[in-house]
């Protein structure tokens, strides 16, 4: 009962920041050059003042900041993002459609890097200074200092252009009319290449950060003693060792999973993945102004909600961690 | 040797009239580039550039073009011009029919044109005000009355600037919130079947297109692949078939263009005519003094500019006017690299090193390596350039509040000098709030004059005239640098026939294209 109440105390907390985030972004956003009725303007390759007049009309833009604000605040409030004038959908269908395929590579990637991060730790902390151990080091450092980007494009040159394996872009194939179990398939090979660039620098980290920390506990006191009690080694690592280094990587994981909406820009557009990253890009380039604030809103979210996650894992795997408003 | 090379002449002489011969066949899907995703798909509108492309299967125009320019039938099947150049008469073509079933009839051309394009098309919203009134005699036939003979009246029936729109969905409505917009309905050969946000526009054959037997192909997905490296891949690996003129980095042509079964063309462009030229802006600084333009001109080497940045396709333009336009005329003062020259142009003038801004195009690493070697260029002769970043909504806003004072651009030319070419010289438009008007603020009361006169006078010869004589004091006073008469090549499989066949390229229909299997 206690939990549910503080739970609702910070989901209370968080909207009043989610709010004050909106306000933020709308005054950042504006600070930007330019407006969306010139952007069109500009792409229709002829203006005249009566055009872009009309266009500013109709995005709102003719009335006053505070105004515009104002306007803007009082429903987001009630969770209505508004309409993308550009696109001329609202702006919650816009990011529901996009949605399902960030989710897709985000939360593969997801488990993919703490999976393999945790196990590649793991192995190389209980065979600390042997071949294994060097091996997983030098990998982990590798991706954790390659840039993103040169990752993807030589992983494109190697697995879709020399070897032909893997599509090179897209989450099907187009217009390959695949159903149910075939299409699955497919867009798991698909899904292959940029959940794994978008995976490999988060697995390092998480490697790294789960060695260093098992091979600092390994020495604390109460190993010894469990070593002493003659528990099996193997138990020693797992329920002592592996256990106590997890906090800090539930911390990273809490912070990579806040970024789970929109912290997949580049490899969306490298592998031309039709997910959220994709559309705040376009919506900043374009000066979608409601677009844009509406995907800012639910990342916004999205990270109080994983901190608020985040904290009651905390209590699961350390259960002296109290959690409170 | 040279009977072999004569040899090889005539056979593939013989293999080009086979070319010629062979028989379209029917199927196939045609897999596109498009980028960068269009805004949407409403050409009536919305004109820019990936709309046009994608919507030019949707849409049609009374007229399509050839090469060179003539008008060649579409829905319109005959058309005669009065002996005093003021009354055009169009006969439709019977058995038209929208994709939504509706017969098309000369109601349909009223509204599109009279109703609906003036109100929503900024472009064409200026030639019309030449147009005194169109009228529908009967079910086939429409008649335009103009104010006074208008030269270029003919090349306006392309779908981006005359797109027919259908009257029985869009009448008495809000145009810009029709939901109909999301589903667009033409009388074009490639009906709108699905568009999946970030990935896809898919259109289909319009079984009942009304040119017999075409189009040949079932069906076109246009995909969108945000990244240039993604998009040569995608070509590379097979995924697309067509990459439609810049689609791709310029460094990525020659070797694309050298894998095999490639094909590559530069025609299709004939009545956009983009022509590229550096914006001075002639209200202030340096820029203001015709020296100090003159010495830009003598500055920049435009021959390494083409066989460089643009890999040797496109030509160094003379002037204001690109040589493939109507009423193009060469007799123009010349400036070929001449760094001495500028220098002495700057000396006598007396510039003292004053900075100047330099504002490439944000359309990609072309724009910026041409922007670099511009600055090379001048700073040689001494001027002192500094190169600005920005993206396209900055840039924008930079052209519109006249806040720049160089800055790349480039224009299409719709073939015809009245549409394209006197909208960016004549003082009457100069304005804030556009980027494709008179930006430079250069103002000449003869060439506005001359302009003027030139746009309705009548016939042929009497313009031709005029516009050579505006060619001539325009280059003298170099009111803004002309850089490039550009070539957006369209790379594409060979086995893709008849992709390109009119003056529009690959913003026409590809009722015409068919797969060689």
């Amino acid at each position: 009962m206690n939990l549910l109440v503080t739970i609702l105390q910070r989901l209370g907390k968080g909207y009043l920041v989610l709010l004050a985030i909106a306000i933020l972004n709308f005054f950042l956003i504006r600070a930007a050059p330019g407006d969306p009725a010139q952007v069109m303007a500009g792409e229709a390759g002829a203006a005249d003042e009566i055009f872009i007049l009309q266009l500013r009309q109709q995005f709102g833009l003719d009335k006053s900041l505070f105004e515009q604000l104002w306007l803007y605040l009082s429903k987001v409030a009630t969770f209505d993002l508004g309409f993308s004038y550009r696109q001329k959908m609202p702006v919650w269908d816009l990011i529901l459609d996009r949605l399902p395929a960030t989710l897709l590579l985000t939360g593969t990637a997801f488990v993919i890097s703490l999976v393999l991060g945790l196990l590649l730790g793991a192995v190389a902390a209980s065979r600390e200074g042997t071949w294994a151990d060097s091996a997983v080091t030098i990998i982990a450092l590798l991706f954790y200092a390659t840039p993103l980007f040169w990752i993807a494009l030589m992983a494109i040159l190697l697995f879709s252009v020399q070897l032909d394996w893997l599509p090179s872009f897209g989450m099907e194939t187009v217009g390959g009319g695949h159903t149910g179990f075939a299409r699955a398939l497919d867009i798991a090979r698909h899904l292959i290449l940029p959940a794994s660039t978008l995976g490999l620098f988060f697995m390092a980290v998480y490697a790294r950060m789960t060695r260093a920390a098992m091979l600092e506990i390994r020495g604390l006191d109460f190993v010894k003693t469990a070593r002493a009690k003659g528990l099996s080694p193997a138990k020693i690592q797992r329920r002592h060792v592996l256990r106590n280094a997890l906090l800090p990587i539930i911390t990273l994981a809490g912070l990579q999973a806040g970024q789970i909406v929109g912290g997949a820009v580049l490899t969306e557009t490298v592998y031309a993945w039709p997910g959220i990253g994709r559309l705040m890009f376009e919506a900043l380039l374009q000066r979608d102004y409601n677009l844009l604030l509406g995907v800012f809103l639910v990342s916004s979210a999205m990270v109080i909600i994983f901190n608020i996650i985040t904290d009651l894992v905390y209590r699961i795997a350390d259960p002296r961690i109290g959690v409170s408003a | 040797m040279k009977r072999m090379s004569w040899l090889i002449a005539v056979a593939v002489a013989l293999a080009a009239t086979a070319v010629a011969a062979q028989e379209p066949k029917r199927g196939g899907t045609a897999n596109v580039v498009i980028q960068p995703e269009p805004p949407g798909l409403m050409l009536g509108l919305i004109q820019n550039g990936p709309t046009q492309m994608v919507s030019g299967n949707i849409y049609e125009s009374l007229l399509r073009y050839d090469f060179d320019l003539k008008p060649m039938p579409n829905l319109a099947t005959k058309w005669d011009v009065s002996a005093d150049g003021k009354v055009y008469t169009f006969t439709l073509k019977d058995g038209v029919t929208w994709h939504d079933g509706k017969p098309f009839t000369s109601a349909d051309v009223v509204f599109s044109v009279d109703v609906f394009l003036r109100e929503t098309h900024p472009r064409l919203r200026v030639s019309l005000a030449q147009v005194e009134k169109i009228e529908a005699p009967d079910a086939k036939t429409v008649k335009f009355t103009l104010k006074n003979p208008f030269g270029p009246f003919l090349i306006m029936f392309e779908p981006g600037t005359m797109p027919m729109i259908p009257k029985h969905i869009y009448e008495g409505t809000d145009f810009k919130n029709n939901p109909a917009n999301n589903t667009p309905i033409g009388t074009g050969p490639f009906k709108f079947k699905e568009w999946k946000k970030g990935a896809y526009i898919h259109l289909v054959r319009h079984d009942t297109y009304h040119v017999k037997g075409q189009p040949y192909l079932d069906e076109i997905y246009w995909q969108v692949i945000p990244d240039a490296a993604a998009r040569s891949v995608a070509f590379e690996t097979g995924k697309v078939d067509i990459l439609p003129g810049g689609s791709v980095e310029n460094f990525d042509v020659p070797r694309l263009s050298k894998l095999p079964g490639v094909c590559v063309t530069g025609k299709g462009w004939e009545l956009f005519g983009p022509h590229a030229w550096i914006w001075f802006n002639n209200r202030q600084g340096p820029m203001a003094d015709k020296r100090f333009r003159q010495a830009v001109m003598f500055a920049m080497d435009r021959d390494f500019a083409k066989d460089v940045i643009w890999n040797g396709l496109g030509k160094v333009p003379t002037g204001p006017m690109s040589s493939k336009t109507k009423f193009y005329s060469a007799d123009v003062p010349q400036y070929p690299r001449d760094v001495a020259k500028a220098k002495a142009l700057l000396k006598q003038m007396g510039y003292k090193g004053e900075p100047v801004r330099l504002l490439p195009l944000p359309y990609g690493e072309t724009w910026t390596r041409w922007g670099e070697a511009v600055k090379q260029n001048l700073i040689e002769a001494g001027i002192n350039v500094q190169m600005q970043a920005t993206d396209v909504a900055g840039w924008n806003q930079k052209m519109n509040e006249w806040d720049y004072d160089m800055g790349f651009t480039y224009l299409y030319q719709y073939g015809d000098p009245a549409l394209g070419v006197a909208r960016n010289y004549i003082s009457s438009n100069i304005a804030k709030g556009s980027p494709w008007n008179n930006v430079a603020g250069y103002k000449n009361e003869t060439v506005d004059k001359l302009f003027a006169e030139a746009a309705t006078a009548f016939p042929d010869a009497k313009r031709q005239d005029l516009y050579a004589q505006i060619q001539k004091i325009v280059v003298e006073d170099v009111p803004v640098a002309w850089a490039m008469e550009l070539e957006f090549p369209t790379i594409y499989r060979c086995k893709v026939k008849g992709l390109i066949d009119s003056a529009i390229g690959i913003n026409d229909a590809f009722a015409n294209a068919w797969i060689d299997k």
